[in-house]
């Protein structure tokens, strides 16, 4: 469970199926806190920060993260928070923005991204997005011109999405760190340009 | 073997299944085009059933005006071969 939901009645459900599973000899509390804590010690949106500097900094780099985010999560030291989904990095284009959402509850990739905000939870969010993005969008403070293709991605399924934003111009000059200060969480979602 | 290929054009089942799913309703009904297949994936309405029946899965791109009736953006999903029908 995320912080913030104790007083939820699904969270006692969540925790009477706790019980159930422990009481089966499947797992452990002390397991599922260390299963949690290895999660969320390392989740951070820096994580995706740095594969797009990379992609930013590495053209080779970018393309393979576009083939294949699984592989290229992995040569930066990120592979464990990705198993169990298929990573798939959308890019920002001059023409094309994507934004991504999970109509059917919060699929988010964590590990890259870090915990989801609770908007990206909320039930308006979910049902406006895919409906009126540029809308949803212009209310996050971002305005698209009327000719940018939107595209909504929705993780419906055990695929997870990262969005790769547009790079700064010129990018000559930055190194890696200073690129990855520029990416902010909501880029890595799309509710941002960068 | 997928049955469906890149361009292909299907519609989404309008059936509402009595248990668990992971077509969202917002697109049962209507016509979008496959953009690839992404996976071999059990499918989850008889998963949680605990029966294990892999699929393909198709990346699926529904138009605003499609699902709406107005609007220029797309929607893209993932879904599995059983939530889909050939579109005449």
């Amino acid at each position: 469970m995320s912080g913030g939901h104790a007083e939820l009645p699904v969270a006692a459900r969540v925790r009477a199926f706790e019980e159930r599973v422990i009481a089966a000899g499947l797992t452990t509390d002390a397991e599922l806190e260390e299963i949690l804590a290895g999660v969320y010690s390392s989740a951070s949106p820096v994580n995706g920060a740095r594969m797009v500097a990379r992609a930013w900094a590495d053209l080779a780099y970018r393309d393979r993260l576009l083939a294949d985010g699984n592989a290229a999560a992995a040569e930066l030291g990120f592979a464990s928070g990705t198993h169990g989904y298929l990573l798939k990095v959308v890019e920002n284009t001059p023409s094309v923005h994507n934004v991504i959402v999970c109509t059917l509850c919060s699929c988010y990739p964590t590990s890259l991204l870090g915990p989801s905000p609770s908007w990206y939870k909320s039930f308006a969010y979910r049902s406006r997005v895919v409906r009126e993005p540029r809308a949803v969008l212009a209310e996050f403070g971002l305005q698209l011109p009327e000719d940018t293709e939107i595209r909504v991605w929705d993780a419906n399924s055990e695929t997870r999405y990262l969005v790769l934003p547009r790079p700064p111009e010129p990018a000559d000059g930055l190194d890696e760190d200073a690129l990855a200060s520029l990416v902010s969480r909501n880029a890595l979602i799309g509710t941002a340009a960068r | 073997m997928a049955r469906f290929a890149a361009g292909d054009r299907v519609r989404a089942r309008s059936a509402d299944p009595d248990g668990h799913t992971r077509l969202p309703r917002y697109v049962r009904g209507h016509v979008g085009e496959v953009l690839e297949v992404r996976a071999t994936w059990s499918l989850p309405d008889e998963a949680v059933r605990g029966i294990s029946r892999p699929e393909p899965v198709y990346a699926v791109r529904f138009g605003a005006a499609e699902l709406w009736g107005s609007g220029s953006h797309s929607v893209i999903l993932d879904l599995w071969e059983s939530y889909l029908e050939e579109a005449a």
